[in-house]
């Protein structure tokens, strides 16, 4: 019927084909919800399975033992689980990194919104880019063999394993993430707000302080927390260049393994699942996920704070 | 303020407000040190970036050649190779690919074109949002805790597959949603004035013109996917294999085997990871052939995601 002529409306009706079509958009808008709801299931299953895998451990240690304790011995016969160690390596890494991320990003990020020709900043973005494409476990390597021995050569008692190379290394790693995102914060900065300044008299470099820096404020340190949360997540550089041994320590010259390493280091060890070191895994793991959702929840806000701003 | 700065060269001079000039001379060189300063920083680092890059290279291109490629690993640095870590890397972003882009696609198409824009859209997108930053050894702990033991999978080709396409499914749906967000209306608002029903809008308009897009998010989430080591070494894949996976074909019937998908596995980074801990500097010159090859890869998949986008970015100019 349906070849001799066009099919009319109750044709393709009576044959089916309005049917199927609907069965075919009905079964496909199921299947698109369901791919965008994983996402909020992804989430709940990563707060459920760290909430749940180290409850049994939070059950027989004190919270304020866990946070407050400075000694971190889990497989030893007297154990201690005194996360601090662990915690003072991962945030003095972090912080090494920022000393690195802060002036250096700041500094590329104003050439490339204020000063650089748009050719040159088509060139270095994609660039940049590529940086951020190599892979974490090749940052380990340039810091374990390649930096750390030739930093031995300036710095007295700096330990082959140490907290200082990774930190600095990991300042490196961050630093196109950080220039990114505080780059796109600058450049929607309106115009008008440049042209305001200038108009006063002011040369570009007073724009770009006076005027672009405090108008993309939020932004750029938006750019900060965010690129801070990820140096406090990273893992290999840590667990290969800054060690597996935890050490309270303030001197960056020696080694000290941070929470990312710490899972590393057991994970490697074949942990037996539900004993008590498949569960330190979970509570420090926890741990790392609240300090990082912090971090990125107040990235987050302060980005959407600056888009609606202009 | 009255200012004057031209300056008559030779001729007797105009009355110059000589602070105001002073002013503008300062304001001057301090832009260029400004500017010259970004640049240096820039090239700073870039070089420092490319001097190690160069370094691995250097050390470890000699040790690359047909035997390093087809060998497993092995006690005797000179003897060891890397074949059960690339074939593993194969198969896992074989896997991560053919979970991750449907299921990323499907969820930008969802949110950008069928959600009502509403809490639960909102909360959707913080979301995503906030998975992209969660670090990647929080997938592995997940991996294990579900995957692995929780759904008793084991630690395989698949769990892998599946914990790598968790992580960058942000990437994806992201790139998605901006790739659909760019189609001009018309396409869509045409196809349904031709009575096309949603589905079909989606499938025979809005997926192709957004092919470049989607196809370039893609591409960088599993270069990412490729260089990940903390989640794959969580869930506990193994250091050292020396074999390889059953092969997908088989001589007998059905000639297809899944048997693969359960096969223990190694990766790249994995095999790197490995070599750079030993003591040896045999191993260490592994470890920087093994990075070539990990870089060679992601880059080139890099590579080809920007010539994507400019290509794209050209033919909507025209």
């Amino acid at each position: 019927m349906a070849t001799s002529s066009i099919p009319t409306g109750s044709e393709l009706m009576k044959n089916g084909f309005v049917a199927r079509r609907r069965m075919i958009g009905n079964v496909m808008r199921v299947f698109l919800f369901l791919s965008a709801a994983l996402s909020i299931f992804v989430t709940t299953a990563i707060v459920f399975i760290l909430v749940w895998d180290s409850a049994p451990f939070f059950a027989q240690i004190p919270i304020a033992d866990f946070l407050f304790g400075t000694m971190w011995t889990p497989v030893f016969s007297n154990p201690q689980f005194g996360v601090l160690p662990l915690l003072a390596a991962t945030l003095q890494t972090a912080a090494l990194a920022m000393i690195i991320a802060v002036p250096f990003g700041l500094t590329m990020a104003i050439y490339l919104s204020e000063y650089a020709r748009p050719a040159v900043r088509e060139t270095i973005k994609p660039a940049l880019e590529m940086l951020e494409a190599v892979p974490t476990v090749v940052y380990g390597y340039f810091a374990l063999l390649v930096m750390t021995p030739f930093f031995q050569n300036f710095i007295p008692g700096l330990k082959g394993i140490n907290l200082l190379v990774p930190g600095i290394i990991l300042g490196i790693m961050i630093l196109p993430y950080v220039v990114s995102v505080s780059e796109d914060a600058m450049r929607a900065v309106p115009n008008g707000l440049r042209e305001g300044g200038y108009a006063l008299g002011m040369a570009k470099w007073q724009v770009a302080l006076r005027v672009v820096i405090p108008g993309a404020f939020s932004g750029i340190t938006a750019a900060f927390i965010l690129g801070m949360s990820r140096a406090v997540g990273e893992t290999m550089v840590l667990a290969i260049a800054a060690g597996q041994n935890p050490n309270l320590t303030l001197d960056p010259r020696e080694g000290a393994a941070t929470i990312t390493a710490y899972i590393v280091q057991m994970s490697l060890g074949d942990v037996a699942y539900g004993s008590l070191a498949y569960q330190t895994i979970y509570a420090v793991g926890l741990l790392l996920f609240l300090i990082t959702l912090s971090f990125n929840i107040t990235g987050f806000y302060l980005r959407r704070k600056f888009r609606e701003a202009y | 303020m009255a200012v004057t700065t031209e300056v008559n060269m030779g001729a007797k001079p105009v009355k110059t407000d000589q602070g105001a000039f002073d002013a503008a001379t300062s304001a001057k060189r301090k832009d260029l040190f400004f500017a010259a300063g970004g640049l240096i920083v820039m090239v700073i680092s870039m070089t420092l970036l490319l001097t190690l890059i160069g370094d691995l290279v250097i050390r470890g291109i000699a040790r690359i050649d047909g035997d390093f490629m087809v060998s497993f690993p092995s006690r005797l640095p000179e003897r060891a190779g890397i074949l059960s870590a690339w074939v593993g890397t194969l198969l896992v972003m074989l896997v991560t690919a053919l979970l991750a882009v449907p299921i990323g696609v499907g969820a930008g198409i969802y949110l950008e074109e069928y959600a009502r824009k509403g809490w639960l859209s909102n909360l959707i997108e913080i979301n995503v949002a906030n998975l992209a930053g969660v670090p990647s050894i929080i997938y592995g702990l997940l991996a294990l805790g579900l995957f692995v033991y929780g759904l008793d999978l084991g630690k395989t080709v698949l769990v892998a597959g599946m914990t790598l396409a968790l992580l960058i499914l942000p990437i994806v749906i992201v790139s998605t949603r901006e790739a659909v967000r760019a189609i001009p209306r018309v396409i869509k608002e045409g196809a349904y004035g031709l009575g096309a029903d949603q589905w079909q809008v989606m499938w025979r308009y809005i997926i192709p013109a957004a092919r470049p897009g989607i196809l370039t998010g893609a591409i960088v989430g599993l270069s990412r996917a490729i260089g990940e080591t903390a989640p794959i070494i969580t869930i506990g894949a193994l250091t050292f294999i020396a074999f390889l996976p059953p092969p997908p074909i088989s001589g007998d019937f059905p000639f297809i085997s899944f048997d693969w998908l359960n096969a223990p596995f190694t990766v790249l980074p994995i095999q790197m990871f490995n070599w750079v801990s030993r003591p040896q500097a045999d191993f260490h010159t592994n470890a920087a052939a093994t990075g070539v090859v990990l870089m060679a890869m992601t880059l080139s998949l890099n590579g080809v995601a920007i010539w994507i986008r400019y290509r794209l970015r050209k033919s909507y100019r025209n």
